[in-house]
């Protein structure tokens, strides 16, 4: 019979480190979702995973069992995703001159007819990384979360450790930091 | 160019296509591994690590306080004693020297 999460958190604390195995199963499909929202390199993402259970294992005598244990390790995901973009954020390219072909084409075909642009495109989804990967790792963290993925303020509060009005000042920040970016890369292409 | 309308594009795109949750081969195992190999904790390492961050503030704390003794005693010497007028106060009643003859 399988173990409940409780049970297994409940083990690992009392000196089995072997239950902590079906823990790792079990929700790495979520943590690295979203370590691959934040690293290109698969190397890199394995590496935060990584690390996320490393310290999930170190602060589990933290987990109090209040919140699903799911939130409390995207709470700590989420802040080694940030601890990692603020570590790399030396490596952020600056130029959109070396779009590839099919983002080119893309943007072109935007530029042309706005609507037809199709979403669903991979072009699309290589100009957004291109361009979220030049953010600033607050910038980046707050889009991510309130933009992408949709999540209510009070939510990123709580994964992140910022206050809520903290929160709405980085978004504020954040999309004005994107559009500038947005704003080069028009730039940088048709001039 | 229309940015706001690219930005909403571009943001729809991030949307539609959220990344892959794949866990790579074994992934549990190499992190089992990972613990199983890391030293136990040694409590004179945390002991002496906790005093060495206490050893910085400690010192800003002690500096602080040498200069504010240093500075008191060189402003108080030139001013009034307080200690010197508080006892005069307290016992001027008791003072013979100022009793009517």
């Amino acid at each position: 019979m399988e173990r409940t999460e409780a049970e297994l958190i409940a083990a690992v604390l009392r000196g089995d480190p072997a239950s902590f195995e079906p823990l790792v199963q079990r929700y790495s499909p979520r943590v690295f979702a979203t370590a691959r929202r934040y690293a290109r390199r698969e190397s890199e993402v394995e590496d935060i995973a990584q690390e996320v259970w490393l310290k999930a294992f170190e602060k589990l005598h933290s987990f109090r069992g209040e919140a699903p244990f799911e939130h409390w390790l995207m709470r700590l995901t989420v802040r080694t995703c940030y601890d990692f973009l603020r570590a790399h954020q030396r490596n952020r390219e600056s130029s959109f001159s070396d779009l590839s072909g099919p983002e080119s084409d893309w943007l072109e075909g935007f530029v042309t007819q706005p609507e037809a642009a199709a979403e669903t495109a991979e072009a699309a989804k290589m100009l957004v990384t291109r361009a979220l990967e030049q953010l600033s790792p607050a910038a980046r963290l707050v889009i991510t979360l309130l933009e992408i993925e949709d999540r209510p303020v009070r939510e990123i509060a709580q994964l992140t450790g910022w206050s809520v009005p903290l929160v709405k000042v980085r978004a504020f920040r954040a999309r004005a930091e994107l559009r500038k970016i947005l704003k080069k890369m028009a730039r940088d292409k048709y001039l | 160019m229309n940015v706001a309308e690219l930005q909403k594009k571009l943001i729809a795109a991030a949307r539609v296509q959220p990344p892959d949750d794949r866990v790579p081969y074994a992934f549990e195992k190499r992190v089992m591994a990972l613990l199983a190999a890391r030293p136990g904790i040694d409590r004179w390492v945390w002991w002496t690590r906790g005093l060495w961050r206490a050893a910085v503030p400690c010192a800003v704390v002690a500096l602080l306080l040498g200069a504010w003794v240093f500075v008191n005693s060189v402003t108080s010497s030139n001013a009034t004693d307080l200690a010197q007028n508080f006892e005069n106060t307290l016992l001027a009643s008791v003072d013979p020297s100022d009793q009517v003859q």
